[in-house]
């Protein structure tokens, strides 16, 4: 049973859907401290050096075995940057769901960036889940700025499930991939932004090896008045195959820059690229007004969707 | 019972006024399916529009159980009991089929076996549907077909179809009739407006009307309607050589 406020496990169960330690392997971390650590035989977490973080090494051959390492901060005007890399060894089938959730209700901003590095070894697949949330009602800030490099070796999969729903201020999200040949990456982005808040969100995916693909769709949200900016560029070196979508709605005074971008360096790689901004399509307002939904009732249905 | 009384309207095209619809005044009573046809252009959809509350008439009165809704908003007739499928159904990116026929029927809890009937009832592999979103993955036959469904799944007292048999093939097509069959059986006292061209529609109406020109040319029952409207755009066979086998109704 971890010993944690109540405001604490709500952040968790946001983050990271849990209401208690989970199972398998995790490193639960609260403001700034370990707040409960579990390694298996096959997932071993090992803390850096002054709490900077966590080495988490996954063995050869580890499947249908999960890790989570959520953290959650309270502590108004805290910043932390934090180190996590995993070692993916080759043929292994594993989930790992990471995730920031900051609540603060003081005047001074809170800050977490969270660096996180994957070599994913041959073969293996590795579904990831991160989620950011944000509460609290004080004036302070709430930022998040994760950077998320992906190393993909040999027909290895990764699957990637970002998720920004509700209360991060400012946001800088940088993820990088190489991959090599026969390896695959799906990523899957869904942003929600409000107030004022800053959402950049930048993608750069090498497919550095033959038979190599990536998939980088990115779906968004932009309320009130605030502004995001996604930038993703596929880069194909080799006879490959890359796609990246950013489809976006805009709402209030909402602002959006959609930067999708490829570079192909082979004569075999092929590459696509898609976005779309608009708002919300008035026929699908008035279909749902014909269900006898109110225009914010539709609204909400819509967007709901469109971010599931 | 829906009454529409000198119902008139008209859009600003170049600067100019042009009429729509002008001084219509029609009566669906309850448990009646009246079929309107007549020439493509004549305003058979518009008409179907203002009922809905998707347009405003510019003058006269549209009455629903006795309470004049004219200026009553696209939500507040849906849930006085009006519903209206669409010509061209609207996609949804996200949005799954059981949540639309969820949202159909209000329930957020309703099961995913009864969201199934509905799709059964419109001739769809319920389990192949249920989870697909709404969106471009799905044909325009397919589409139409769970537009359907959402209208039978509100059970509402007034259900307005917009060329419900436009896109779908024969099956389907056959299906379409036993499931207004269904729909008149399963809802004590609910009446149907249905606009189409297609004969076979026309032969399940207790009424026909036709609209052509932006006014009502003529209406009456069925029998005495539809000698005069066969051979003409107004009532379309099926293609002879789709009665016989397969292929899509023209």
């Amino acid at each position: 049973m971890l010993s944690m406020d109540e405001i604490k496990k709500r952040l968790l169960l946001e983050v990271a859907d849990l209401h208690d330690v989970p199972e398998g392997a995790y490193n639960i971390r609260a403001d700034g401290k370990s707040a409960g650590r579990r390694s298996s035989a096959n997932i071993i977490i090992t803390p850096k050096e002054h709490g900077s973080g966590l080495d988490i090494e996954i063995r050869p051959g580890t499947r249908n075995e999960s890790v989570h390492i959520p953290v959650v901060m309270t502590e108004s005007g805290l910043k932390e940057v934090v180190y996590n890399d995993f070692h993916i060894g080759d043929n292994c089938d594993i989930l790992i769901v990471a995730g920031c959730g900051i609540d603060n209700c003081g005047n001074q901003d809170s800050q977490h960036d969270g660096i996180h590095r994957f070599y994913v070894g041959k073969n293996s697949r590795v579904k990831y889940v991160e989620k950011h949330y944000g509460s609290g009602t004080g004036s302070g800030k709430r930022i998040l700025n994760p950077v998320t490099e992906v190393y993909q070796e040999e027909n290895s999969f990764v699957e990637m499930e970002m998720v920004q729903i509700k209360g991060v201020d400012d946001t800088n999200r940088t993820t990088n991939a190489d991959l090599s040949a026969g390896a695959k990456l799906i990523v899957r982005e869904r942003l929600m932004t409000h107030g004022e808040q800053n959402a950049y969100s930048k993608y750069v995916v090498n497919l550095n090896g033959a038979g190599s693909s990536a998939d980088v769709v990115s779906r968004s949200v932009a309320r009130d008045k605030s502004y995001q900016t996604f930038d993703a560029k596929v880069v194909g070196n080799a006879p490959c195959s890359g796609h990246t979508e950013c489809d976006s709605i805009i709402m209030d005074q909402g602002r959006i820059l959609a930067i999708p971008s490829l570079e192909a360096n082979d004569l075999d790689a092929a590459l696509v690229h898609e976005a779309a901004i608009g708002k919300i399509a008035g026929e699908q307002i008035v279909k749902l007004l014909t269900l006898g939904m109110t225009e914010a009732e539709a609204e909400e249905k819509i967007i709901n969707g469109f971010l599931k | 019972m829906l009454e529409l009384q000198n119902l008139s309207f008209s859009v600003t095209e170049d600067k100019h006024n042009k009429e729509i619809l002008r001084g219509i005044s029609l009566t669906i009573p309850d448990d009646k399916l009246v079929v309107l046809t007549g020439p493509n252009g004549g305003g058979k959809s518009t008409l179907a529009k203002l009922i809905a509350g998707i347009e405003q008439p510019i003058s006269g009165k549209i009455l629903f159980n006795g309470q004049d809704i004219t200026a009553l908003s696209i939500t507040e007739r849906a849930r006085l009991g009006i519903s209206y499928a669409f010509q061209q159904p609207v996609r949804f990116k996200g949005i799954q089929v059981l949540d639309l026929i969820r949202f159909a029927t209000g329930k957020n809890t309703l099961s995913v076996a009864e969201a199934c009937d509905y799709l059964a009832a419109v001739g769809l592999c319920a389990k192949d549907y249920i989870n697909r979103e709404v969106n471009n993955s799905l044909s325009g036959g397919e589409l139409k077909r769970i537009e359907i469904a959402t209208v039978l799944a509100r059970g509402a007292a007034l259900s307005i179809f917009d060329e419900p048999e436009a896109g779908i093939d024969l099956w389907s097509f056959q299906n379409l009739i036993q499931t207004f069959d269904e729909m008149r059986r399963s809802i004590p006292n609910s009446s149907f407006l249905i606009i189409s061209h297609q004969e076979r529609i026309l032969n399940i109406a207790d009424e026909i009307m036709v609209l052509s020109n932006g006014h009502l040319e003529q209406s009456g029952n069925k029998e005495e309607m539809l000698s005069e409207l066969i051979g003409t755009t107004s009532a379309v066979p099926g293609c002879r050589k789709v009665e016989g086998g397969n292929g899509s109704i023209c």
